[in-house]
């Protein structure tokens, strides 16, 4: 066994460069059909609009293809290859089911202005998802059509807008508790709102007192994460709602953690008003690298007039249709309907789990979570003591002593084979270490990232430069980010 | 585990929740299913969708001929299941694929620099709008007509609060924006003018003239392209400052409208200004070449509320997609495929001349034509989903002013024989017409 545990081990990595180093005049991995119309006269049929030439553009083979984007895949970590406990990131199973139903053909190359009579298989997944959607989150309607997370909390954004201005006064502020995600002050600035930060109490927790001398008849609404970004449960919920409420304020949840609630407790019993999902975290659809993600607002009846058109109805026939006539909607956020190959595997996952499976997903997650606390603790420090649910936060106080900080301790994981927690963030802790097991990993691979946890603690103790120093086996060591936006390069060009 | 961690029971790690919120039965959804029951279950919608029709369906989403390796590749799980690339060192497969992704989209553009995707062309366009704002400081904004109706709509949607008022440029007799009302929209407050080509009837814009209108007042102008495929042969508007770009149509499957794949690209004095993740190049200790996400100060995690845009997860594996497609047909195949779009379209528009009206004839177009027939064309299209053949878009419902003209695209996965077929039912659509028409001047006389 190697000093970095039992988990990882070296072996032989492909070097590749970029793709353009490959080219070479006459190389293809395309062939089209004959043509069975006339050709044409290019530059007749285009004049001045004609293109002559396409730059630097690659000309390789198939099979240097396939080989260039297979050694460039062996470069990622990935779910596939173990736990990626990325807080707030819900990096939980991606079923291949999902990848498969997705894939069948009338629902893979349905186009959007196919006629109703030719869609009602891709708008019944809409209404189906759409009605699980409401349920779990125990809201009244929702809209599927944000491309993702950032994009929910915008059209809710809208929505809380419309909603106030309906009542003749669009108000001001958005309050954000100090521990949101970036997302949430960004978003409040894209509708014109400006932002005023709510600190959280001594428990993590929104603090109530302060919640109430800022609430005012100013304020829109309060973003809410819950559970929040310390993995904390905010407990006086509904003490937040009535004091919102009482000022005609709205309830906003971000729905980013909605992992640790779906089938154990709904928002909409809770007194939140309106909320985003990301289908892409608690509803297994993959990341992709980054995307595509996609970010469904359900909201309460108040809030329904205002929801993005088109909405899915039942047309007298009994067959389904869009209605783009709603004229209080905030309007369209995206062309045609959302990200629908999301809905597909989202609504895949939700009937591989049934409403059995979904609430055991839940109790996994937050029991893995609560495990891995169990594990750490004493080896790092917990900076709330307050009990936690999908997701736990530590910081690196300990460690800070000797030099290691946060990032250096998720550098030095990558070595014992694990893809690092989020580090250094939420912003309330400082040097945080939030990290989020989801229900998918097994108590042996917990066990393994406990043992690295407390490996590198050790070594923070006696070895700090070890930490300091890694990765050790990645095929790069630490890229030099400085430089890279110092003098900003884009993108290839040839010699 | 629960032994491990000092509890009796899961239930009580939710005692935070207050009780009265916690839920005390079943979720009310479809019962769990087995694999082989999920399968079927969307086969069976993926049938009520209709399978095995042609389409003449343009308009901001194309159907055009996915290379196998695409999925192949992009099933790969390194790709599928990894997140944003934040760590470097474990990500250099992601990061080096969206360098080459940002180098690719420059490189037929006519642009400097790309980004790593927006949600798609109508987001990309809106926030491309919002960038031109930020860079010029002026808040006003001209949109052309012909511009694809829905990323109007989105436009509109975001430019609401931001105190950015919109007019419109309407489209002269050739389909192409009308240049003596666009001098005139563009003042001294305007920020941008935004517009689309091909355009969404199809027809090449002149770019060089709507750029000269637009510069000479200190305005930028932003190009949306929505059928990328028209790269292959038809010239970038290397006159645009910004480029928002739908690339759906490089290798990503239809899927009833997305997820897609936005692009914002443009030129190296903007970039800071840009939304969006960018990769940039760099170096290791050792001095290896490496990539990373880079110019962060621009984002949401890092300025929140002063950010360039809210965005964070992004299209990444369409963007793959894009990618690969963009490998596999590189600098001689994009330029082969897009000639056989131009040639497919310019067949059909022949023969459907020869029994409708063509309008806008007189502009150059790549894959797209509008079609005035006597009759709705709806009632046309609904014979003709008879025939297994899904018609042109009918453009009532977005521009009311052409009465019976619909939006009719070819690529070249349409079979001269489905045009044979189309272009017959409106012919006999005309004919029957024409034979009322004179059954009742028949009558009157």
């Amino acid at each position: 066994m190697n000093k970095t545990g039992p988990k990882a081990s070296l072996h032989v990595n492909q070097n590749e460069g970029l793709i353009f180093e490959k080219s070479s005049p006459g190389k293809a991995a395309w062939k089209l059909p004959p043509l069975d119309v006339p050709d044409v006269d290019t530059a007749k049929l285009l004049g001045a609009a004609e293109r002559r030439d396409l730059g630097h553009m690659p000309e390789v083979s198939e099979i240097e293809i396939i080989r260039h984007f297979t050694r460039l895949s062996t470069w990622n970590y990935a779910i596939d290859l173990g736990m990626y406990p990325l807080g707030s990131c819900t990096m939980k199973y991606n079923p291949r089911v999902n990848e498969a139903v997705a894939r069948v053909e009338g629902i893979a190359n349905a186009h959007p202005y196919q006629p109703g009579k030719i869609s009602q298989g891709a708008l019944h997944i809409i209404k189906t998802l759409s009605e699980c959607l409401i349920e779990i989150t125990g809201m009244d309607a929702i809209t599927l059509q944000p491309a993702a997370g950032a994009h929910g909390e915008m059209t809710g954004l809208l929505m809380v807008r419309a909603y106030h201005q309906s009542k003749g006064n669009a108000r001001k502020k958005i309050l954000i508790p100090d521990s949101a995600h970036g997302t949430n002050p960004a978003t409040a600035a894209m509708v014109n709102y400006a932002v005023e930060n709510l600190k959280s109490d001594g428990r993590g927790m929104v603090d109530i007192g302060a919640l109430a001398a800022q609430m005012n008849e100013d304020v829109a609404a309060l973003m809410l994460t819950n559970p929040n970004t310390l993995g904390v449960f905010e407990q006086d919920i509904h003490r937040i709602a009535e004091i919102l409420h009482a000022k005609g304020g709205l309830l906003y949840m971000d729905g980013a953690n909605m992992n640790a609630l779906v089938g154990k407790a709904r928002p909409g019993d809770f007194g939140v008003d309106l909320m985003h999902l990301n289908l892409h975290k608690t509803f297994s659809t993959p990341h992709g690298g980054g995307g595509p993600g996609s970010g469904p607002v359900a909201v309460k009846q108040i809030l329904e007039p205002f929801l993005p058109a088109p909405v899915v109805v039942a047309n007298s026939d009994g067959t389904l249709g869009f209605d783009y006539h709603r004229p209080h909607s905030v309007g369209r956020v995206r062309a045609f309907y959302g990200n629908f190959g999301m809905f597909v595997r989202a609504l895949a996952y939700i009937q591989a789990n049934g409403p059995d499976g979904l609430r055991q997903t839940t109790e996994d997650a937050v029991l893995n979570a609560n495990y891995i606390r169990k594990g750490l603790e004493g080896a790092y420090d917990l900076p709330y003591a307050t009990p936690t649910m999908h997701e736990v936060v530590f910081s690196d106080k300990l460690q800070a002593k000797k030099g290691v900080r946060t990032m250096d301790i998720a550098k030095r994981l990558i070595d014992y084979g694990f893809h690092p927690y989020t580090t250094a963030f939420p912003l309330i802790v400082p040097g945080a270490l939030m990290i989020e097991p989801t229900e998918s990993e097994s108590k042996e691979e917990m066990d393994l990232f406990v043992e690295a946890m407390k490996s590198i603690a050790d070594e923070a103790e006696n070895e700090p430069q070890t930490i300091l120093d890694a990765p050790h086996s990645t095929r790069v060591s630490r890229l030099d980010e400085t430089a890279a936006a110092r003098k900003p390069v884009l993108r290839w060009k040839p010699n | 585990m629960l032994k491990t961690i000092g509890r009796g029971s899961v239930d009580e790690l939710f005692a935070q929740i207050p009780a009265e919120s916690r839920l005390q039965r079943d979720l009310d959804i479809p019962r769990q299913m087995a694999e082989s029951e999920i399968v079927e279950y969307f086969r069976q919608r993926s049938r009520e969708n209709g399978e095995g029709y042609t389409s003449f369906l343009g308009a901001g989403a194309y159907y055009h001929y996915r290379p196998i390796i695409i999925d192949s590749l992009i099933s790969r799980g390194e790709f599928l299941t990894a997140y944003t690339p934040y760590q470097a060192e474990i990500s250099q497969g992601t990061l080096q694929s969206i360098f080459e992704f940002q180098t690719m989209i420059c490189e037929l553009t006519g642009m400097e620099v790309a980004n790593a995707s927006m949600y798609d062309g109508s987001t990309a366009a809106a926030e491309a709008v919002m960038m031109a704002v930020r860079l010029t400081g002026r808040r006003s904004v001209v949109v052309a007509s012909s511009l694809h109706p829905e990323y109007r709509e989105v436009l509109a949607t975001y430019a609401t609060h931001q105190g950015m008022p919109l007019s419109t440029a309407g489209f002269s007799d050739d389909g192409r924006v009308k240049l003596t009302e666009l001098e005139k929209l563009i003042t001294a407050e305007t920020a941008c003018v935004l517009i689309q080509s091909p355009n969404f009837f199809g027809t090449i814009e002149d770019v060089a003239a709507i750029a000269d209108l637009a510069h000479r007042r200190g305005a930028m102008l932003v190009v949306s392209i929505a059928e990328a495929v028209s790269l292959g042969i038809v010239e970038p508007p290397r006159q645009a400052d910004v480029i928002a770009m739908e690339a759906q149509s490089f290798g990503v499957p239809l899927g009833f409208g997305g997820p897609y794949c936005g692009v914002i690209a443009t030129r190296e004095k903007n970039v800071r200004q840009m939304p969006g993740r960018l990769v940039g190049q760099t170096v290791d200790k050792q001095g290896r070449r490496g990539f990373v996400l880079t110019l962060a100060t621009r984002e949401q995690h890092i300025r929140r509320e002063k950010a360039t845009s809210n965005i964070c997860t992004n299209q990444a594996l369409v963007a793959l997609m894009v990618n690969i497609f963009m490998t596999v047909y590189g600098k001689v195949g994009l330029k082969e495929l897009a000639k056989q779009n131009l040639a497919k379209a310019a067949y059909a528009a022949g023969q459907f001349a020869r029994h409708g009206t063509i309008l806008f004839s007189t502009a150059p177009r790549f894959n797209e034509f509008v079609v005035e027939t006597s009759e709705e064309p709806s009632a046309i299209n609904s014979r003709l989903l008879g025939h297994k053949i899904v018609g042109g878009l009918p453009l009532k419902k977005f521009y009311p002013e052409l009465g019976n003209a619909a939006l009719w695209c070819c690529t070249e996965l349409t079979a001269r024989s489905a045009i044979d077929t189309a272009v017959g039912l409106v012919a006999e659509s005309e004919r029957s017409v024409r034979s009322a028409k004179e059954e009742v001047e028949e009558v009157v006389r």
